[in-house]
């Protein structure tokens, strides 16, 4: 119901809970448990502290060049808590709050941004796709994935992640298109942080916001608070339900991206303090903390002892990697065909012969 | 001779060609308000303006389609992909319509345009954004494709390409911008399809493009310390490819190594080394090696990317195989 009424020519958001914590639309309140609430804040909060854990450790030049994730829990949290474990979701690179969720280990993230592939090895149980780099070429194989379910007969949907940079893709369009036409179980998920690096948003596309664009492929749009880790839940499940039953759609996450857009970039090149200040009453954290310590599901002196086991946690997570990620010279060779070639088993073996003739 | 870097280089052909020419002008992402991802057209933009330095969405096959459309109709554009790896989003446009427009139409439309930004091999990024991609562009009837390894070559090639009537193809590295090198004051072009011999030698020749080159200095360095006087054959250009300088090297060292950075199939080198071994049989003391990277993706580990790469340890093997050398 949510997901038709919605029409996002009228230019607005769906908002559940205000900046002050207020809910202000109970109707869409998601049905949740207060351990439920609890489990979004606690997610939430441990995306914030590997975050940070991850910048300074890169700044320590512990950790490969991080895509950081300030400002955009909510949006990541909100949309990966509303899948089921068989559902499929799609990274694009900036997802951790939804990785969280999905399974992917504090362990295998560092060892992924440690620069091994093992990080990226995530096993059957955990239905996610590894960080592709170039941008929105997921969202077809999203598609392809949304296609396959139908095929089988199996009633899993599939959240695919794109930035508001993204939209611009050729690849953006042709998936939604194929997705509208094969009415796949698709749900495609922007995150619009305003900026895709020093771009914003205005030019990237002269659309009045990016759920319109649904519109024209045939399919529902919304565009919800993406600061706001209710509204986001209420619209996700909502999409989810209704693209294993209709068919796609796509949900722009209202959002901003605190932080810098890598750790090899500088925003205040780009975008002055006064843009960014808003924001930082929007916080997607500091709204749910103000709903939990109203509602007293959470004690201020909650807040600092999670803060310090999560942070805890993601350093002996980092700890546990750092070093061991220095693989073998063998495994350049043996993940690249399913069987390795008679030509690569050669390579092997010349490149071993000549490891050990230059250690002579 | 003032010394500058390889970026700096590039960045005042670009410069000096869009101040030469009122049709050139750049586009590509983040070129403009952000000063280039890797800094090349810093300034371009406050010196020049929006009308010649334009930022783009992120939309590869768009903004080169845009571009071929311009130059069919006389404007000169000079693309920047913010890598090669995200050039392949724009391959189509590139193969079926910049390096056919003039054949399909009897050689009507012109294709005044230089596809240029970082190729090959960085540190630290993986399979998908760390490709040595010149040989899928050196397959392409249609396409110049240039490789400078150092500043001087670099300016004199890019106010070529930016000159040429046809899509060139201009391959820089994220791991040269900040190399130093001589760039004279005066105005200067470098030829397409002339090589550069960057050390003469009578022993072996070392036939490299792009940035080998520098590791392939190196090896002659060490080769000298075993007795061996290397020739380094920097090709410069590989399409148009100057066959004569390789074979006039090889009539003189009897021996070669080539050298690529992109994978062994089908690729620049083997096809260079295929062109030696065919043309100068009668010449040669010893089976044409081919040092290139390993015929994997790129490893995200630091140690491992650097294995699947040549080295200078491959390349003075390599040396030694050919000359016999224990
Ligand atoms: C095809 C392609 N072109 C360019 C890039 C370089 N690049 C990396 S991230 C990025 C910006 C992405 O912006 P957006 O989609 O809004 O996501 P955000 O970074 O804001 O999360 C660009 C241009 C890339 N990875 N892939």
């Amino acid at each position: 119901m949510l997901i038709e009424q919605f029409n996002p020519l009228e230019d607005k958001m769906i908002q559940v809970m205000d900046e002050n914590g207020e809910i202000v639309n109970a109707d869409l309140m998601p049905d949740l448990k207060s351990e439920e609430i609890l489990e979004l804040y606690k997610t939430m909060l441990k995306a914030r502290t590997i975050d940070s854990a991850a910048l300074s450790l890169q700044r320590q030049g512990r950790l490969l060049t991080y895509a950081p994730n300030l400002g955009q829990e909510a949006a990541q949290v909100g949309s990966g808590y509303a899948l089921k474990k068989t559902d499929w979701a799609v990274s694009a690179f900036r997802e951790l709050g939804m990785w969280l969720i999905k399974g992917w280990t504090i362990e295998k993230i560092f060892q992924y941004w440690y620069g091994s592939e093992w990080g990226s090895h995530f096993g059957e149980e955990i239905r996610l796709l590894p960080i592709s780099v170039p941008i929105s070429s997921q969202l077809s194989h999203a598609v392809g994935i949304a296609m396959a379910a139908k095929f089988r007969g199996e009633s899993d949907a599939v959240i695919a992640y794109t930035g508001d940079g993204g939209t611009s893709q050729g690849e953006f369009h042709e998936a939604l298109n194929f997705a509208a036409v094969y009415k796949t179980p698709n749900v495609f998920f922007i995150q619009n942080n305003q900026f895709a690096i020093s771009i914003p948003s205005s030019k990237q596309t002269a659309s009045k916001n990016l759920a319109v664009k649904a519109l024209a492929y045939g399919m529902p749009g919304i565009k919800v608070d993406g600061n706001d880790v209710f509204a986001v839940l209420a619209v996700t499940r909502a999409a989810l339900e209704y693209a294993i039953k209709e068919g796609p759609v796509l949900i722009e996450a209202y959002t901003f991206r605190m932080g810098a857009h890598t750790t090899s970039d500088d925003p205040s090149k780009y975008r002055t303090d006064e843009e960014v200040e808003p924001w930082k009453k929007r916080d997607p954290m500091l709204r749910l903390e103000k709903y939990l310590l109203q509602n007293d599901l959470l004690k201020e002196a909650d807040i600092e002892h999670l803060k310090t086991s999560f942070q805890e946690e993601a350093m002996a997570a980092y700890q546990s990697i750092e070093h061991t990620s220095d693989t073998e010279i063998e495994e350049i060779f043996s993940h690249h065909y399913a069987e390795m070639t008679p030509q690569l088993e050669e390579q092997l073996a010349d490149y071993l012969a000549f490891v050990e003739r230059s250690q002579r | 001779m003032p010394e500058i870097t390889f970026r700096e280089a590039i960045r005042q052909a670009i410069d000096e060609e869009i101040a030469r020419d009122e049709r050139v002008f750049i586009l590509g992402e983040e070129v403009a308000q952000y000063d280039g991802a890797y800094k090349v057209t810093q300034g371009l933009l406050s010196k020049h303006g929006e009308k010649r330095v334009i930022d783009t969405p992120i939309a590869e096959e768009g903004f080169t389609g845009i571009a071929v459309g311009a130059a069919m109709v006389g404007l000169r554009p000079i693309v920047e992909w913010m890598t090669f790896n995200f050039s392949l989003m724009a391959y189509d446009t590139v193969v079926n319509s910049a390096a056919k427009m003039r054949y399909m139409s009897g050689g009507q439309f012109s294709m005044p345009i230089v596809f240029r930004g970082p190729n090959g091999p960085a540190e630290y990024l993986a399979s998908q954004h760390s490709q040595a991609l010149q040989s899928i562009y050196a397959h392409i009837p249609g396409l110049k494709v240039v490789t400078p390894a150092t500043p001087y070559d670099a300016k004199g090639l890019l106010k070529t390409a930016i000159r040429d009537d046809n899509p060139v193809i201009f391959m820089e590295a994220e791991m040269m911008y900040n190399l130093k090198g001589e760039v004279p004051e005066e105005e200067y072009l470098i030829p397409f399809g002339e090589a550069d011999i960057k050390r003469e030698g009578k022993d072996i020749s070392l036939i490299v493009h792009a940035k080998p080159l520098h590791m392939v200095l190196k090896a002659a360095e060490q080769l000298e310390k075993l007795g061996v006087d290397a020739e380094v054959v920097d090709l410069r250009s590989i399409r148009p490819l100057d066959e004569k300088a390789i074979y006039d090297s090889v009539k003189k060292t009897n021996r070669a190594v080539v050298i690529d950075e992109s994978w062994p199939f089908a690729s620049v080198g083997s096809h260079v080394a295929w062109l030696i071994s065919r043309n100068c049989f009668d010449l040669l003391d010893a089976p044409v090696e081919l040092v290139s990277s390993e015929d994997v993706p790129m490893p995200y580990n630091h140690k491992l990317e650097l294995a699947a790469q040549p080295t200078v340890d491959k390349i003075v093997a390599a040396a030694k195989e050919v000359l016999y050398l224990k």
